[in-house]
C-alpha cells in the first residue's frame, strides 16, 4: 500500500502537540478504502436516545448528523427524558393532568433548553457551556438536529413515553417519524451494524 | 498538477462535526468524478476526513496544511 506524499509537512505552527507526534512518528498515514466491490450493503446505526440532558443529547446529535453526513443509515429511538427535548419550541408546559404537566413545569421541553446531568448550579453550567460553544465554534444541539433531519436521520419517539407523558404527536416536531414500541426498537437494534444505547 | 476544483467549502471557525456535515451536504451538488475543496481548522478534522473518505467511499485526493488551515480535496465517488 503507498501512502500518498504531501506538499507540505501536515503539522501546523500553531500545533505544538502536532509537531511532537510528527517529531517522533514522522508524517501521519493514511489508509484508503478498500475498492468498492458494488456489493457493499448501506451500514446501518440505531440509537437510543434516552435522556434529556445537554451532555448526552448533544453526542447522539453529533453521531446521527455525522452518520447520515457518512452515508449511514441511521435511526434514533426516542424514549423516556429523551423525547422532551423534541417538544415544539412553542410548547411550555404539555400534558394533560396535572402530574403530567408538573413534569414539563419543572424541566422544560425543547432543544434549547437541555440541563447538564452534572454542575448545572440552577444554569449556570449549560450557560458556560453555550458561551463556551460560541468561543470555540461548535454547533448547537438545535443546528445539529436541523443538519440531522435535513440528512435523513429518523427519530422515532416511544409511544408508550408519548402516553404516560400525556404528549400527543402534534406536541412533537414535524420531523418525527411514527410512534413505536420496544419491538420495533428492538427489531431495529437487532438488525443494524451497530446500535448505542445513550 | 493543478487540480479543477468544482466546489469549495468554507468550513474555518467550525468545530466537529460540522466541517463534515458541511462536506457531506455539498457532495451532493457535484457530479461524480468532480472534485471539492474544503479548508478547516479544526485540528481532529485530519483523522476524520481520512474516516469519512474510508466510510464512504469518496476519495480523498489532497491534503496540506497552511499555518493553522487545513485542506481537503476530495473526489466524488
Amino acid at each position: 500500500m503507498t501512502t500518498p506524499t504531501l506538499e507540505t509537512p501536515f503539522v501546523t505552527p500553531l500545533d505544538p502537540i502536532a509537531i511532537a507526534i510528527s517529531d517522533v512518528e514522522g508524517l501521519p498515514e493514511w489508509t484508503p478504502a478498500p475498492a468498492d466491490d458494488g456489493q457493499t450493503k448501506t451500514k446501518e446505526l440505531v440509537i437510543v436516545n434516552w435522556s434529556g440532558e445537554l451532555d448526552r443529547v448533544w453526542p447522539v446529535l453529533i453521531l446521527s448528523s455525522t452518520a447520515a453526513a457518512s452515508g449511514v443509515r441511521c435511526r434514533v429511538f426516542v424514549t423516556f427524558w429523551g423525547l422532551l427535548p423534541f417538544v415544539k419550541d412553542h410548547k411550555r408546559i404539555v400534558g394533560e393532568n396535572w402530574m403530567q404537566r408538573m413534569l414539563t413545569l419543572m424541566q422544560r421541553p425543547g432543544i434549547d433548553h437541555l440541563k447538564l446531568s452534572k454542575m448545572n448550579f440552577l444554569g449556570m453550567g449549560p450557560w458556560m457551556m453555550g458561551t463556551l460553544r460560541k468561543r470555540y465554534g461548535v454547533a448547537s444541539p438545535r443546528e445539529l438536529l436541523e443538519a440531522a433531519t435535513a440528512m435523513g436521520v429518523e427519530f422515532i419517539p416511544c409511544q408508550m413515553t408519548m402516553d404516560m407523558f400525556g404528549l400527543k404527536r402534534e406536541d412533537l416536531i414535524d420531523e418525527m417519524g411514527e410512534p413505536a414500541g420496544a419491538a420495533t426498537a428492538i427489531e431495529i437494534m437487532t438488525e443494524a451494524d451497530a446500535s448505542l444505547f445513550i | 498538477m493543478t487540480l479543477l476544483i468544482t466546489q469549495q467549502v468554507d468550513a474555518r471557525g467550525l468545530s466537529c462535526p460540522m466541517p463534515i456535515v458541511k462536506t457531506a451536504q455539498a457532495m451532493k451538488s457535484i457530479s461524480s468524478g468532480s472534485l471539492l475543496e474544503v479548508l478547516a481548522t479544526d485540528p481532529g478534522s485530519v483523522k476524520d476526513f481520512e474516516a469519512w473518505s474510508r466510510t464512504t467511499g469518496n476519495e480523498l485526493v489532497e491534503r496540506s496544511v497552511e499555518g493553522a488551515v487545513y485542506r481537503f480535496v476530495l473526489r466524488r465517488k
